[in-house]
């Protein structure tokens, strides 16, 4: 147990220093970039006391809009001050699943820039089959789901099938397929399948009710049965990593093709498994995000979920709670910013900024370790620089 | 000049990796130093060369102490370092990486190398070496690069070299000219430090030769001592250098291959119409110089190469065609030639590398899910049949020592039911102790009648172990000769020269 506690907190460690320091350093950034605290200047008491006014403020917003907020609460019960902690996780639910798609395809060796591509297929076909059939409702929305999964795996399993049989580099592959899938979506909503009655800018139907992922936490919250679908989701690729065969067979081409090919494990196999599986995640994330809160397609449906991924997996070092973790901070984050730049003077950038610092820190394990001079800090594989090797 | 090192203690942790060391070597003497992987003679020349910082002890130049902090320290007292794994950036021509970290510059910053290729060329002429200045690193073989590294150290004046296992990725040939380029300095005045744990060099080579073992200097013996001797003061106990080869009742024919021919993806042909017979109860050793093809047929009987014609006949089964994963299932265990590179993953665990190829089967597999507890229980029993010495099977392979590691992939490999035994330069940059297991680990599974296909360059290895000796050339097998051939005759095969 105690060795276990030690694994968690060996692993733990980095990421949250970094966190520490991304938030020290941004509440420079706050400061310094604020008109008021700048023209105090030149009378360094009150100077300090406002800017530090100010970045208090703006770190409060950030908790009030993304965990707690008592104003919400007052009048209307302590549950309905957690509305934000609600919206954090409808940010995170298809964060989880974009950055489990990336996190699956480092621990396999490869580097899957593509998510943001196969979410949207996701979306597209579970949209299709929300707004276009009708079934009962847990079965209309099992084959939504199921229609954005598989789609998505194709998607994605292209990728893996010209890496296998060409040797065509995943990253290029991958970007160029983001390209094809965002100019797909904006024409299939201009066909007259897709386009909403009556509308000409590109909306789709909304799906049936019978399509839509059930609310958890009654109708004055949005959040819906896609978080336990994403959990699930991370259960299942920490299961398959660590106790399947296939699993073992993807970390083993991850860690040394070359070994795994001579002891006969097939790495064209594995590659097409892995990016088809990864694909899967990504669009069962597209799914999730269209059945549980847009529930209609539009051009714009991916967001950054995809790229945003790429951050969260490598935050959480390619481990599915880490991952997990990771897509929650970055959701808090997101709706926290919102809220910061309405009820304060920093804008919602500051976000962005606190957000790069993490990563920047994390991939620079030696600057945290000379700051807080931690001799043994636990830093694993440099994840960022696989997959370009692989 | 001299270098004396005077009770050099350094430890890391609760490890001693040098304790109260005394060394010394003498001007124009080579002092051989002698010890097995792990034995802390790397950690003592890091430290004389300034990498490392011993913990107390002192160095002595001339009779003088000086303080090496780092290696720019040791250059300035004359001290050279020949890495084991080369220091060179292969795209730069040899002048280019001997004048690197020292280039000489007009004022302006351009390039100025003619000083450094007329220094360079003259001291290539008084040690009669042979090198282009022009020639890019990478185009070299091995040997010239490491020629290249001596130079290096001799152009900065250099007057103790310390060479670092220099023979460990050479051919034998290479070593040959080697140890003649190393008499040759001594002759002119420098001291060398010569690192090894290969005897029949250092016996051929050393003035003096001091053993350690465990941190410590265990003591020092003569040249003119035998490899017996030398072995067991290495190792600490007594060594069988030469394994015992009992007469052996040979079988019926296991492995036929059949004009074989293997090529790269251009289309050149590496292999060349290759043809021999293989029988139970028989090692059939695979000599040559590397890079003869060798490579190539071993990875093509696995069917690890893609441009293969002819017939390979296992068991009268053919197999060229087949996946990796099926030919090692129809009785093949496969020893590679890189354990780091293809026999193992350095991240995996010692456990999951010992389940590489068989993790789908029972008692590992149910279906798709993996058992850790079986593979646990099959790795504890592996690493004891095996002697693999690891604190815990859970330990990531590449914490192994190479012994260790090579035992890793023989465990693995002989654990399925095995017809065939291919093994390339099984026992390469191990240490005596470990090459005895490997070697009789091989031999055993010969008496046990199963077939043994050894790719090896070290003429040692091919002469103990060999019923019968296959001399590769350029693609071909030149001769399949039997096993009380002479070494000479069989240098003159590895040549070339067929008589």
């Amino acid at each position: 147990m105690k060795k276990f506690l030690d694994r968690i907190l060996g692993s733990a460690l980095l990421p949250a220093l970094s966190f520490l320091l991304a938030f020290i350093i941004s509440g420079f950034v706050i400061a310094f970039s604020d008109s008021k605290v700048l023209k105090l200047v030149s009378s360094p008491g009150k100077f300090i006391t406002t800017a530090l006014s100010t970045v208090g403020n703006a770190y409060l917003a950030l908790f009030q809009g993304s965990i707690y907020d008592p104003n919400l609460a007052h009048g209307h019960g302590f549950l309905q001050g957690l509305y934000p902690l609600s919206e954090t996780i409808v940010t995170a639910t298809p964060l989880i699943l974009t950055g489990l798609a990336v996190a699956l395809a480092f621990q396999a060796g490869l580097f899957n820039i593509g998510a943001q591509g196969q979410f949207i297929f996701g979306a597209i076909a579970a949209s299709y089959v929300g707004f276009h059939y009708s079934f009962t409702p847990v079965l209309h929305v099992t084959l939504a789901i199921l229609a954005g999964v598989i789609s998505a795996a194709i998607w994605g399993g292209i990728v893996g099938l010209l890496k296998a049989r060409t040797g065509a580099h995943e990253v290029i592959v991958t970007i160029m397929m983001n390209y094809i899938a965002g100019f797909f979506i904006l024409w299939i909503l201009k066909t007259t399948k897709f386009l909403r009655h009556g509308r000409i800018d590109p909306i789709a139907p909304e799906v049936a009710p019978s399509a839509q992922l059930p609310h958890l936490a009654g109708a004055n919250f949005r959040l819906h049965a896609g978080i336990l679908i994403a959990l699930l989701a991370a259960y299942f690729v920490w299961w398959l990593l660590n106790r399947t065969t296939i699993g073992f067979q993807f970390r083993a081409v991850g860690a040394n093709a070359s070994a795994a090919k001579t002891a006969g494990i097939s790495v064209g196999y594995a590659t097409i498994a892995t990016m088809a599986l990864c694909g899967a995640l990504a669009g069962l994330g597209g799914a999730v995000h269209v059945l549980g809160s847009e529930y209609a397609l539009t051009a714009d449906i991916a967001g950054n979920f995809g790229f945003d991924a790429i951050t969260v997996a490598l935050l959480g070092r390619a481990k599915p709670l880490g991952t997990v973790l990771a897509a929650l901070l970055f959701g808090a984050l997101r709706t926290g910013g919102r809220t910061m730049q309405s009820n304060t003077t920093t804008p919602l950038d500051i976000v962005l900024v606190i957000q790069a610092l993490i990563v920047l820190f994390i991939a620079a394990p030696t600057l945290v370790r000379y700051i807080f001079r931690i001799k043994n800090l636990k830093t694993q594989e440099a994840m960022a620089s696989k997959g370009w090797n692989g | 000049m001299s270098l004396e090192l005077k009770g050099i203690t350094k430890s890391f942790g609760s490890l001693v990796a040098n304790d109260a060391i005394d060394l010394s070597v003498g001007d124009g003497e080579i002092l051989a130093i002698l010890g097995e992987n792990g034995a802390g003679k790397s950690t003592l020349m890091n430290i004389v060369y300034g990498l490392l910082q011993p913990d107390s002890g002192e160095i002595r130049v001339n009779g003088s102490v000086v303080s090496i902090n780092e290696p720019s320290d040791a250059l300035a007292a004359g001290i050279g370092m020949v890495h084991q794994h080369f220091m060179l950036i292969p795209v730069f021509t040899v002048l280019e990486n001997i004048v690197l970290g020292h280039e000489a510059t007009s004022k302006i910053g351009k390039l100025n190398l003619e000083q450094a290729r007329a220094k360079l060329l003259s001291l290539a002429k008084e040690f009669g070496f042979e090198i282009d200045p022009d020639a890019l690193v990478e185009d070299l073989p091995v040997g010239v690069q490491q020629r290249v590294e001596i130079l290096k150290a001799l152009m900065y004046d250099a007057k103790i070299l310390i060479l670092d296992e220099p023979t460990a990725v050479l051919t034998p040939q290479e070593t040959d000219e080697l140890l003649e380029v190393v008499k040759r300095l001594r002759d002119q005045g420098t001291s060398i430090i010569f690192i090894s744990h290969k005897l029949r060099e250092v016996k051929a080579i050393a003035n003096r030769i001091s053993v350690i073992r465990r941190g410590k200097v265990v003591g020092s013996a003569d040249p003119s001592a035998s490899q017996e001797e030398l072995a067991s003061l290495m190792v600490g106990r007594s060594v069988n250098l030469a394994p015992d080869k009992t007469p052996h009742a040979v079988h019926d024919v296991v492995l036929k291959v059949d004009g074989l021919t293997i090529s790269d993806s251009t289309g050149r042909a590496l292999v060349k119409d290759v043809s021999f017979d293989l029988r139970g109860g028989e090692v059939l050793a695979v000599a040559g110089v590397q890079g003869n093809g060798q490579s190539e047929l071993a990875q093509a009987i696995i069917n690890l190469e893609d441009h293969v014609q002819g017939s390979i006949l296992l068991g009268g089964k053919e197999i060229v065609g087949l996946s990796v994963h099926d030919s090692l299932h129809e009785g093949i265990a496969f020893v590679p030639e890189s354990r780091e590179d293809d026999g193992l993953i350095g991240s995996f665990s010692i456990a999951d590398n010992l389940i590489l190829d068989t993790h789908r089967e029972r008692p590992f597999a149910k279906g798709i899910s993996l058992s850790p507890r079986a593979v646990a229980a099959d790795a504890e029993l592996k690493a004891k049949e095996f002697d693999i010495r690891a604190q815990s099977t859970k330990d990531p392979a590449s914490s192994l020592s190479g012994g260790n590691k090579q035992k890793v992939v023989l465990a693995r490999e002989l654990s399925r039911p095995v017809k065939l035994l291919v093994a390339s330069q099984p026992t390469r940059g191990l240490d005596v102790g470990s090459i005895e297991f490997v070697h009789e680990r091989i031999l055993a599974e010969r008496d046990a009648g199963r077939a043994v296909l050894l790719f090896s360059t070290e003429l040692d290895e091919v002469l103990a172990l060999a019923d019968r000796i296959a001399v590769m050339y350029a693609g071909k097998i030149l001769a399949i000769v039997d096993s009380n051939v002479s070494r000479e005759k069989l240098g003159l095969l590895m040549a070339g020269v067929a008589s």
